[in-house]
C-alpha cells in the first residue's frame, strides 16, 4: 500500500508538471486554435537555458530564472512573428507539421550547443525529506507542485478578471467580432505564444531541479496530448486535472505492470491507451466544447 | 509535344493515364534510365537509390490516406514496421517472398483499419493525435513482444529469393525493388482514378456534402486506411529483406514525421508529388553529409554536430516549405513545364 501510495505522490508532481506543459498548450490552442507540437520542446530550451545561465556563467538561480523567462518570452514572440503567422488559415495539417518542424529545430540547437549528455542542475532547495502521510517526500516535489497549483491560479484570474485575459477569451470565442470590437487580434496571438513559452520553461526548470535535464526532455511534450485530451482541448481546469490524473495513473500502471506481470516501460505507452480510449468514447474530453456540425 | 498544352476533346480522353505521346516517350526513357542505373553507378549510390524506392512506396501510400482522403495519419511509420515485423517472422517460417510480403502488407492493412475506426468520429487534430497514439503504443509492442520481434535486439531477415533466384546483392535487390515500386506506384495512380478515388477526394474536400451524395464515410474512410497501410506493410517488407537486420527505433515517430514531411514538400494529394518529396528528402541527408565532409576537412569539430544539424535542417526545410511553396515541388515542376510550353511567350 505505502508502495502506491508513493507511486501517486511522485505521478502527483510529474502530473503537476504536465499539467503546467498543457496549460500552454491549451492556451494556444484556444486563442489560435493552433496544435503547437513543439511545447516539449519549449520546456527543454528552457530547461537549457536556465542550466546555462546557473551553471556555466555562475548567476544565481533566481537571476537566471527570471532571465530565462524573459528569453521565453523572445521565443515565443519569435516563433509566433516568424512561423505561425504566415500559415493563418492553412489547412491543420500544414500549422501541425510547421511546429514539428520547429521542434526539430529547437531540439537541434539544443544538442548543438550542449550536445546530449544528462545535466544536472545544482541543488537549490535543502535535501531533507519531508513527511507527507508518513512517507519522505523530496521538498522540490512539494516546491514543484505548489508552484504549479500558485501558476494555475494566477492564469484563472488573470483570465476572469484582467482586461488582456477578457481580450483573450473574447477572441478564443470568436475572433472576427473580437476584432470588431478593437481587441488587436495579432497581439493576442503573440501574447498566447509568450505565456505558453513562459509556463513550458517554468516547467523545464522544475523539472531539471528534479531529474536533471538531456536532450530527450522534449518527449514530456507527447505526454501533453493525452493529458489535454482528457481534460478537452480548450479548458483551463481540464488541463490542470488532466495532467494531473495522467501523471498518477501513468506512474500507478508502471508499478502495477512491474510488480504482478514483470513488464517494463508501460509508463510511456499507458497515458496513450488511456488517450485511445478516451477518444472512442468523448473526444471533447471532459470540460471540452463540443462542435456542433450543420450543413 | 502539344505547343500550346494539352486539351482533351473527349471525356476518355482525360481519364488516361498517360494523357500524351510525348509522356510516354519520356517515362519510357526514365524506366530504361532506371533499369541502366545500377550498371553505371557505384554501389553506395545504387543502395542510397534502394532506400530511395522504399521511401517512394511508403510516401505514396500515405499521400494516398492523407493527401487524397485527407485523413492526417501520425502513425505511418508503425504500419511500415508492422509490414517489416510481420514480414521477417514469416520469412523466418521459411515461407517463399511473395506470400511474406503480402502476409507483411496483409497484417499491417488489418493493423491499418484498427486504428482508421476512430477515424469516423474523429477529424483534423483529434484524428492526428490518435494515430500519433498508434504510434506510440505499435512502438511500445515492436520492443516489448520480444517472442515476435526479438525486443531491443531486434531480428535478422534473409536475403528473399525468387524461383531458385536469390537476391543477395544491391544491384539485384535494386531490380526488384524497382519493379514493386512500379507495381505500388501505378496501383495508387489508379486508385485515385477510380470510384474509390473520386470518394476519397469528396471526403476530403467536404465530408457532410460527401455523405449527402451517397458515399459511405466509414466505409471508405477505412477503405483508404486499408489500402494505405498495406502498401505501407509491403515497403516495410521491403525495407526488411532489404536491410536484412530490423529494430524498433528504425520505425519510430521521426519516420512517421518523415514520411509527412515528403508529401508535404512534395506535394498533398499528388503521386508524383510524393515521389519528388521522397527522393529530396533521401538526398538531403546525403548532400549534407558530403557538406559536412567537405567543411570537416577544414574544421573538424563539426563532425560531432552532424547529427542534430541534419534534423535541424530537415525542420527548417519544412518549415520554409510550408511558408513559401506549400503545394510543394510539384507546383514548381508544373511551373517548369508551363514554362516550356508556352515559351517564348510568358503568357
Amino acid at each position: 500500500m505505502e508502495y502506491y501510495l508513493q507511486l501517486a505522490i511522485n505521478g502527483l508532481v510529474v502530473g503537476s508538471i504536465y499539467s503546467l506543459v498543457a496549460l500552454g498548450f491549451v492556451i494556444i490552442f484556444k486563442a489560435t486554435k493552433v496544435v503547437n507540437f513543439a511545447q516539449g520542446e519549449m520546456v527543454m530550451a528552457g530547461a537549457y537555458v536556465c542550466f546555462a545561465l546557473t551553471v556555466q556563467y555562475q548567476l544565481p538561480f533566481l537571476l537566471s530564472f527570471l532571465l530565462t523567462l524573459g528569453f521565453s518570452l523572445v521565443l515565443g514572440m519569435a516563433v509566433e512573428r516568424m512561423v505561425l503567422r504566415p500559415l493563418i488559415g492553412e489547412p491543420i495539417i500544414s500549422v501541425i507539421m510547421v511546429t514539428i518542424g520547429l521542434s526539430s529545430i529547437l531540439k537541434s540547437l539544443v544538442q548543438v550547443f550542449w550536445g546530449t549528455q544528462i545535466r544536472v542542475f545544482p541543488p537549490i532547495l535543502p535535501q531533507e525529506p519531508f513527511m507527507v502521510f508518513g512517507l519522505p517526500v523530496a521538498p522540490v516535489y512539494i516546491a514543484a507542485f505548489v508552484l504549479c497549483l500558485l501558476l494555475f491560479a494566477v492564469f484563472s484570474l488573470f483570465f476572469k478578471y484582467s482586461s488582456v485575459g477578457i481580450a483573450m477569451r473574447a477572441t478564443a470565442y470568436d475572433q472576427q467580432a473580437a476584432q470588431s470590437m478593437g481587441i488587436g487580434i495579432k497581439n493576442i496571438f503573440a501574447l498566447s505564444w509568450c505565456i505558453a513559452a513562459v509556463v513550458s520553461s517554468i516547467g523545464g526548470i522544475i523539472l531539471g531541479n528534479i531529474n536533471g535535464i538531456n536532450s530527450q526532455l522534449g518527449h514530456l511534450g507527447l505526454k501533453v496530448f493525452p493529458a489535454v485530451i482528457l481534460g478537452g482541448l480548450d479548458s483551463l481546469l481540464g488541463a490542470a486535472l488532466g495532467g494531473l490524473i495522467i501523471g498518477v495513473l501513468e506512474n500507478l500502471c508502471e508499478g502495477v505492470a512491474r510488480e504482478l506481470l514483470n513488464l517494463g516501460g508501460v509508463k510511456e505507452v499507458a497515458s496513450f491507451v488511456v488517450l485511445v480510449v478516451i477518444l472512442m468514447i468523448k473526444p471533447h474530453g471532459l470540460f471540452g466544447t463540443e462542435e456542433i456540425e450543420r450543413v | 509535344m502539344q505547343n500550346c498544352g494539352l486539351f482533351f476533346t473527349s471525356y476518355n480522353g482525360e481519364k488516361q493515364l498517360f494523357a500524351s505521346g510525348f509522356q510516354k516517350v519520356c517515362l519510357g526513357l526514365f524506366m530504361v534510365a532506371m533499369l541502366a542505373a545500377p550498371q553505371v553507378l557505384n554501389l553506395y549510390h545504387v543502395s542510397v537509390l534502394n532506400l530511395m524506392m522504399i521511401s517512394v512506396i511508403a510516401a505514396v501510400s500515405l499521400n494516398l490516406l492523407t493527401g487524397v482522403c485527407g485523413q492526417m495519419s501520425l502513425g505511418h511509420g508503425a504500419f511500415v514496421g508492422v509490414g517489416a515485423y510481420v514480414c521477417a517472422a514469416l520469412a523466418a517460417k521459411g515461407l517463399p517472398f511473395v506470400f511474406c510480403l503480402l502476409g507483411g502488407g496483409c497484417v499491417a492493412a488489418v493493423v491499418g483499419m484498427f486504428f482508421g475506426i476512430p477515424s469516423l468520429r474523429l477529424k483534423g487534430i483529434y484524428l492526428a493525435i490518435s494515430t500519433l497514439a498508434a504510434q506510440l503504443i505499435l512502438e511500445y509492442l515492436f520492443l516489448h513482444m520480444d517472442f515476435l520481434t526479438g525486443g531491443a535486439n531486434g531480428m535478422a531477415v534473409d536475403s528473399p529469393s525468387l524461383f531458385g533466384f536469390a537476391f543477395n546483392s544491391d544491384t539485384r535487390m535494386f531490380y526488384l525493388i524497382f519493379a514493386v515500386t512500379t507495381l505500388c506506384v501505378l496501383a495508387v495512380s489508379n486508385i485515385v482514378r477510380t470510384r474509390s478515388g473520386r470518394a476519397f477526394v469528396a471526403i476530403r474536400d467536404f465530408y457532410q456534402s460527401a455523405e449527402n451524395v451517397g458515399v459511405d464515410l466509414f466505409r471508405f474512410k477505412l477503405q483508404a486506411f486499408a489500402t494505405s497501410s498495406f502498401l505501407a506493410g509491403v515497403a516495410g517488407g521491403l525495407w526488411a529483406y532489404y536491410t536484412m537486420y530490423i529494430t524498433p527505433e528504425q520505425f519510430s515517430i521521426a519516420l512517421s514525421i518523415s514520411y509527412l514531411a515528403m508529401i508535404i514538400i512534395g506535394g498533398m494529394g499528388s503521386v508524383l508529388g510524393s515521389i519528388l518529396g521522397a527522393v529530396f528528402l533521401t538526398l538531403l541527408p546525403e548532400a549534407l553529409n558530403m557538406l559536412t565532409s567537405f567543411i570537416g576537412s577544414y574544421a573538424p569539430d563539426i563532425s560531432s554536430m552532424t547529427a542534430p544539424l541534419k534534423e535541424g535542417v530537415f525542420g527548417l526545410t519544412l518549415i520554409l516549405f510550408l511558408i513559401f511553396e506549400p503545394e510543394g515541388l510539384v507546383r514548381k515542376w508544373r511551373l517548369i513545364k508551363a514554362y516550356w510550353k508556352l515559351y517564348p511567350f510568358a503568357y
